[in-house]
């Protein structure tokens, strides 16, 4: 969703109250949020300091210390490079490059259009098929500069 | 799947346990297990098993065979791979394509499919079973092997290899205190990293004065390039839920916790409906077996933070708080969550404990080296022939899992270094090939055990690009609170960084260790404390590396972007127009059947024609430009 569009918050306070309001479930509740979203909305965050009874301060201290939380509506689709050490050595980072190049953004944005963002990770565990990239949850193995357009091509109507 | 009924006494749970094991031993003929774990997943073993399952359909076989998807069998490197029992042949890098062969000359007409067998890169020789592999010939899967055996969403599959067997044990001969004795006696360490004996952990535990403890399953895998926490969680969950229960009956927990990584979605799926099913069952929740003992367990999922993997910050974390480490001591088994006493074990710790107790303590101490008992799982991954997760008896040197098991370093090239625990451990050379591996040789040669990540390198990998890595990697996960963490990998990155863009100055190394003990010393918490590991250890066993890159200007490997250029060598460029195809901006002129030529004005360095080209004709060269200004 766009961040114009105005956010139900019976939605919000529905997962607030599936965690019995129980301020220990911060995370969780972000991360049920984040499910819904693709992102945490400025109104979700006060609605969970209300319910919560936790001050604002604490819960945007926790929405940007962890990495998987995004402050910012991400794109239609998700594109993201494996950056961890066995990905690096396979050359990883050129892959991010070449996403970058093809996408026109940079690590960490999103595509004026709204289709598009781009994310690294620090190590998704499947060192073995690296560099690995995933787009919208499939995971993509093998990557190499020259599979990139194709990967892209797939999810692009 | 079968619904499973609340389990209400322990003589009626050996009883289920009999009858599943005696289903297993009554099992069609033939068993085809398809390995599935994310691994897998991501080389397509969904659609193989698609196509399995409409060929056996096809062929009307579905009493005759069964299928069983499993979690990742550790060979990620012939992803998707199959077994059939009960000969044991080992299919690999199928495609949804080899289903109907597979079915109708290997089931029905009990031919061997040559082409799908396992190729010795080496000898050229064909292997039909998964023993006769070199990959597998020394490992010793105490922990993993299981994999094979279980669809790790069914509970029944467990209880018919025996499984909660353990607990039983626990329940009906040993006492909390000879639990915790047996473990001590086993030499059980904590595989996560540093190495804690887990049964003096657990003592303390139980020790510490409180009613309220709690049990934490550490599964929060941060390391880059270590998966087999991962792997176990997803093929083989229930393991480490029985180790829990056990461990919580030892120290006299009532709660626990099983904190996920949010990266590894199919675990925490896995380990989700493994605690469900195991309420359904009645071994978790109030009055387990009729015992009168009460264990919840709980999932708590990381959000992305490296720094978590530590205790005291996992700690927080489950407590829905900023994931930052305090002071030790107080220890988590005096003081851990919500400030309850609390044991914090690794997942594969976890998972060695109902062994343990089946086998005995002297068991595990039979395995290993003098200070290091039982197995360790590595992941070999980076420039190695055999990708996978190999897990070896302690006290294995490293050229035996690197060229017995791995299998060597692709493409004939040289072995340059192995980097083993993660951000905390170090880049050991070839003069240490002959180390065994143990907690104590891995410390003494400047790296770390840590969670088990066993990255190769080879003569093109850069060891001060590899240093700049891991040092950008700790300043991007630093929490914050040290000043000398903060800042001291925040400087160590820039200078290594300048070094490796050719600004690298006399005196940059002298400083670079300086900061390095500086960080180390005046952290509080194990991320800063080891943060130094892999920059010392480059700068101990490849200073002429960062030499060349300071006083030469030069990266010998070829990596570091802005030493180097792209240039073609004549002798071998065919004129086939692959890189020029490949290049994205235009630098490359040439005409098919032509020595093509770089532009370097318009070369971005990505690296695009170095991939496309099959000859060796594009090199990395010295950048001369470097050298005028």
């Amino acid at each position: 969703m766009s961040a114009n569009q105005t956010l139900n918050l019976d939605k919000i306070q529905e997962i607030i109250e599936r965690h019995s309001r129980n301020k220990s479930k911060l995370i969780a509740i972000l991360q049920d949020i984040q499910a819904v979203y693709h992102y945490l909305p400025a109104d979700a965050l006060k609605t969970a300091s209300r319910l919560l009874k936790i001050p604002l301060i604490d819960v945007i201290s926790v929405a940007t210390f962890y990495r998987a939380f995004s402050l910012n509506p991400r794109g239609r689709h998700v594109a993201t490079v494996c950056l961890g050490t066995a990905c690096h050595v396979r050359g990883a980072p050129k892959i991010l490059e070449e996403f970058e190049r093809q996408l026109q953004i940079k690590k960490g944005e999103t595509s004026e259009d709204g289709e598009w963002s781009l994310e690294s990770v620090a190590c998704l565990g499947c060192c073995a098929i690296g560099p690995v990239v995933v787009v919208d949850g499939d995971y993509h193995a093998h990557t190499t500069i020259r599979k990139v357009p194709n990967i892209l091509k797939k999810y692009r109507k | 799947m079968k619904r499973m009924k609340k389990i209400k006494t322990i003589a009626e749970l050996k009883q289920i346990i009999e009858e599943q094991e005696l289903s297993r031993k009554n099992e069609p003929m033939k068993v085809i297990t398809v390995s599935s774990g994310t691994c897998g997943q991501a080389r397509g073993s969904l659609k193989v098993i698609d196509a399995l399952k409409r060929a056996i359909k096809a062929e009307g076989l579905e009493e005759k065979v069964k299928l069983r998807i499993t979690g990742c069998h550790g060979f990620c490197e012939a992803e998707p791979n199959i077994i059939i029992y009960p000969d044991g042949i080992f299919y690999q890098k199928l495609t949804p394509a080899d289903a109907q062969t597979i079915i109708k000359e290997t089931i029905l007409e009990g031919k061997i499919i040559e082409k799908l067998l396992y190729k010795d890169q080496q000898t050229g020789k064909r292997a039909v079973k998964e023993d006769e592999i070199p990959f597998y010939k020394k490992q010793k899967r105490i922990v993993l092997g299981d994999n094979v055996l279980l669809d790790p969403t069914s509970l029944q599959d467990y209880f018919s290899i025996g499984g909660f067997r353990s607990l039983i044990k626990t329940l009906t001969e040993l006492t909390p205190d000879e639990i915790i004795q047996t473990i001590k006696k086993s030499g059980l360490r904590g595989r996560g990293g540093a190495g804690f004996p887990t049964g003096v952990k657990w003592e303390a535990t139980r020790r510490s004065p409180g009613d309220i403890k709690y049990v934490i399953c550490n599964g929060d895998e941060g390391d880059p390039g270590a998966y087999m926490d991962r792997s176990v969680l997803e093929g083989n969950p229930y393991r480490v839920l029985e180790g829990m229960i056990i461990g919580a009956l030892a120290i006299g927990a009532k709660d626990g916790y099983v904190y996920v990584r949010d990266e590894y979605p199919l675990a925490v799926r896995h380990v989700t409906l493994a605690i469900d099913q195991l309420y359904k069952a009645g071994l978790l929740g109030k009055n387990i077996l009729g015992t009168g003992l009460t264990f919840d367990l709980h999932i708590a999922k990381g959000a992305g933070a490296f720094v978590c993997g530590e205790e005291t910050a996992l700690i927080a974390s489950i407590e829905g708080r900023v994931g930052e480490p305090r002071q030790r001591p107080p220890f988590p088994s005096v003081k851990g969550l919500w400030g309850k006493p609390t044991s914090i074990n690794n997942v594969e710790t976890w998972a060695n404990i109902p062994l343990i107790i089946k086998h005995g303590a002297d068991w595990l101490a039979s395995i290993g080296t003098k200070g290091s008992k039982g197995t360790k799982i590595f992941s070999l991954v980076g420039k190695i022939n055999n990708t996978g997760l190999v897990e070896v008896p302690m006290g294995i040197t490293l050229k035996e899992i690197i060229y017995d098991i791995g299998g060597g370093i692709p493409e004939g090239k040289e072995f340059k270094a192995v980097q083993t625990g993660g951000p905390s451990g170090g880049c050991l050379p070839a003069s240490l090939l002959n180390l065994p591996i143990d907690y104590e040789s891995l410390t003494g040669a400047g790296s770390i055990m840590g969670s088990g990540g066993m990255i190769v390198m080879d003569e093109k990998t850069c060891m001060v690009d590899v240093a700049r890595y891991f040092l950008n990697f700790l300043r991007d996960e630093s929490c914050g609170k040290c000043i000398s963490c903060r800042e001291g990998t925040q400087r160590m990155w820039e200078i290594v960084k300048d070094i490796s863009e050719g600004k690298g100055k006399k005196g940059d190394l002298e400083l670079l260790e300086e900061l390095a003990i500086a960080t180390k010393e005046a952290s509080m918490c194990g991320l800063g404390q080891t943060a130094a590991n892999p920059i010392l250890s480059t700068l101990r066993y490849f200073r002429d590396e960062f030499e060349a890159h300071i006083y030469e200007k030069r990266c010998p490997a070829g990596v570091c972007k802005k030493l180097i250029r792209y240039v073609v060598i004549a002798e071998k460029c065919t004129g086939c127009q692959s890189c020029k195809k490949a290049c994205p901006s235009g630098a490359i002129q040439g005409t098919l059947k032509d020595v093509h030529l770089i532009d370097q004005t318009k070369c971005i360095k990505c690296g695009a024609c170095l991939e496309a080209c099959q000859f060796e004709a594009i090199e990395a060269q010295r950048e001369v430009a470097i050298l005028v200004e």
